[in-house]
């Protein structure tokens, strides 16, 4: 049942998932083996995204049943069990600009494929992102930014990790709107992405893993 | 407009109207030179000629469509420009006399600051309300419709927007939600019941704030739609005769937004789909209108929603194009000359969206392939784009140089190409923006 339920999740029937997750809870299937079959769902999820099947509509449906599937067994999980994960992504749209959407899909894509990543939001200023690396401790850091004007807030930004003597502890990305290798040299970035499958690749590289 | 004619005869009529450009007082126009006037009117054809794709313009036209970039020019930051509308007007005049694009779209981005206040306008931050004095305003995306007001929209798109949307967006127009049932007055017998709401003070203060904020906005347009007609004397055409949207960016932009409309794609289809159909002869009278009222046949739509990694080929096919098309041939069927604005990356759309009559739109480019763009939609449309925001931003002249010379090569051999920077754009090195010109002036002559 619990096979079904990955396909449910990973064939976007919302309804039929959150019907067999309370058909598995009253059973007293443990919340972990429904956790286990919503994170195949989110491989598989990942995969169809990375191979063009699923597009935005897909990702936004996912996160949405994940979310009712996490309020349901929340109850019977006495404490979140531990996952592994490949390392930690710090991420956040730099300051004065408030566009999430695309930032939004690469946290998504990047907790698909098991990254513990921390979201700082929009509008960040570059001290905040200081900070953050400080207490979180990510292996990469990963600016968004829409507006021409992020340039110089990524700029910012990466000048302040500097400053702070914590550039070298952290790979930093770029993506967003019109950013391309120009942006990139100027920002002083390690690598851009003009979408969340190369920002996800990228991730994985700088951690080590495949 | 005379409603005999055809469509092509009227959108010929408006561009009869361009070439013979009159003041607001309805007289001919007085050019300041007779070089303003000739350079005008080349300019007009040449850029009529690039879209209608019949004749070789004189040469490949270029323009401009910014952001903030003439403000930032000007050394004012953005709140300067939306709260000081002489220094607005007068910025904006002088990097279109600085810059010396062929045609203009006039210094409306900013809009009028107080204006916004008066109206406790929600949908946006701007400069003092939300983001930086130095920032362009930015959409608060959120959920403004609920999924389950679909049917309301549907049964009564304007009666949505009275009673329920408007109230969301702007805080001053709270008292509309108890505007009476407009359709119910009907006759003498209770008629003034239907009105007490008028006498009530939220509808009251409701009023007062619209006073108000259309005064703002005749003190704000003043100078800046005065600032087209000193332009055309100057010998800068402009063609933008409004805007209007695509029926699924009118849902998914800011009434459902995003996330909302992306999950009603798989919770409630068949809603999204009826809505956007009693939406579309909204948006094409929406951009009919407003080219009969400015006598400017360029319609913009900028495409947002439906770009390259939003949807799947099967999803933009089935909830994106179809009424799409339908507002693009209804205004061109309106005499009017739509302009998309493909913002972002249109690859993977090019083959679905490409069957357009030929040479009665002008498609924008932002980072789409030139060269597909060209073998695709352009053998029935004019391109106008593709100079990068970051190249025009970090380059150099000579990188952007080079850059106009392969888009020239590349999509404007035979005509039905303008250059122009591919998306908006704030921060640029004006030197790359001057070699952008210069480049399309010297590369483009045909």
């Amino acid at each position: 049942m619990s096979e079904e339920l990955v396909k449910a999740i990973a064939d976007m029937e919302e309804e039929e998932a959150i019907r067999l997750v309370r058909d598995l809870l009253e059973k007293g299937v443990s919340p972990t083996v429904i956790l286990d079959a919503a994170r195949q769902a989110m491989d598989i999820i990942g995969q169809r995204y990375e191979n063009c099947v699923y597009f935005l509509p897909e990702l936004m449906l996912a996160g949405e049943i994940m979310s009712q599937i996490a309020e349901l067994i929340k109850p019977r999980l006495a404490e979140a069990p531990e996952v592994r994960r490949l390392g930690k992504v710090l991420i956040g749209t730099v300051k004065g600009d408030i566009h999430d959407i695309g930032k939004n899909i690469v946290s998504f894509m990047l907790d698909a494929n098991g990254f513990e990543v921390l979201d700082l939001g929009v509008d960040v200023p570059p001290q905040k992102f200081v900070e953050a690396v400080r207490d979180f401790q990510p292996q990469v850091v990963g600016l968004s930014g829409f507006l021409t004007l992020a340039y110089d807030s990524m700029k910012e930004t990466i000048q302040a990790l500097e400053a702070a003597g914590l550039r070298d502890r952290v790979k930093v990305i770029i993506g967003g709107g019109s950013v391309d290798e120009h942006v990139r040299a100027y920002t002083g970035a390690d690598a851009f992405g003009r979408d969340a499958v190369t920002g996800v690749s990228l991730a994985k590289k700088w951690v080590g893993a495949q | 407009m005379n409603h005999q004619l055809s469509p092509d005869e009227q959108r010929e009529a408006l561009w009869q109207g361009k070439l013979s450009p009159k003041d607001p007082q309805g007289n001919p126009l007085a050019f300041q030179s007779p070089e303003a006037e000739k350079k005008y009117k080349e300019r007009v054809l040449r850029v009529k000629a690039a879209i209608e794709m019949e004749t070789l313009p004189d040469q490949v036209p270029v323009t401009i469509f910014p952001s903030m970039f003439p403000w930032k020019y000007a050394g004012m930051t953005v709140y300067e420009a939306m709260y000081d509308y002489e220094k607005c007007a007068a910025a904006f005049k002088k990097f279109v006399l600085d810059f010396d694009p062929d045609i203009q779209w006039g210094a409306y981005a900013p809009g009028p600051g107080r204006f916004f206040e008066i109206l406790d306008y929600k949908l946006y931050s701007w400069p003092g309300h939300g983001v930086a004095p130095e920032c362009c305003y930015q959409c608060n995306e959120g959920e403004y419709m609920k999924p389950e007001e679909y049917d309301a929209l549907i049964q009564d798109p304007t009666g949505y927007f009275i009673h329920l949307y408007l109230p969301r967006v702007f805080g001053a127009l709270s008292g509309f939600q108890m505007l009476p049932f407009f359709p119910g007055i009907l006759e003498m017998y209770g008629l003034a019941l239907t009105f007490i709401p008028f006498g009530l003070p939220p509808v009251q203060a409701t009023f007062q704030a619209l006073f108000e904020a259309g005064a703002e906005a005749l003190k704000w347009v003043a100078p800046i739609g005065g600032l087209d007609t000193e332009l055309a004397t100057l010998g800068y055409p402009s063609l933008l005769g409004g805007f209007t949207k695509a029926p699924f960016d009118v849902i998914g932009d800011t009434l459902r937004g995003t996330k909302g409309i992306m999950l009603d794609l798989y919770r409630r289809p068949e809603k999204v789909l009826k809505a956007m159909e009693v939406l579309t002869p909204l948006m094409i009278q929406m951009g009919v209108n407003s080219a009969r009222a400015t006598g400017n046949p360029l319609i913009f739509i900028p495409l947002h929603k439906g770009a390259d990694g939003f949807l799947s080929d099967e999803q933009f096919r089935k909830f994106y194009w179809p009424t799409l098309k339908e507002v693009i041939l209804g205004l061109i069927e309106g005499g009017c000359v739509p302009l998309p604005a493909a913002e972002g990356g249109y690859s993977s759309r090019l083959e679905v969206v490409k069957d357009l009559p030929r040479g009665k739109t002008l498609w924008m480019i932002d980072l789409t392939d030139m060269a597909d763009a060209k073998r695709t939609i352009g053998q029935n449309a004019c391109l106008m784009g593709n100079v990068p925001s970051s190249l025009l931003n970090l380059g150099t002249p000579e990188e952007v140089r080079a850059y106009v010379k392969r888009l020239i090569e590349v999509a404007g051999k035979d005509g039905g190409l303008i250059v122009s920077n591919g998306s908006f754009f704030d921060e640029a090195k004006p030197e790359n923006v001057k070699a952008m010109v210069e480049a399309a002036r010297e590369y483009g002559v045909y």
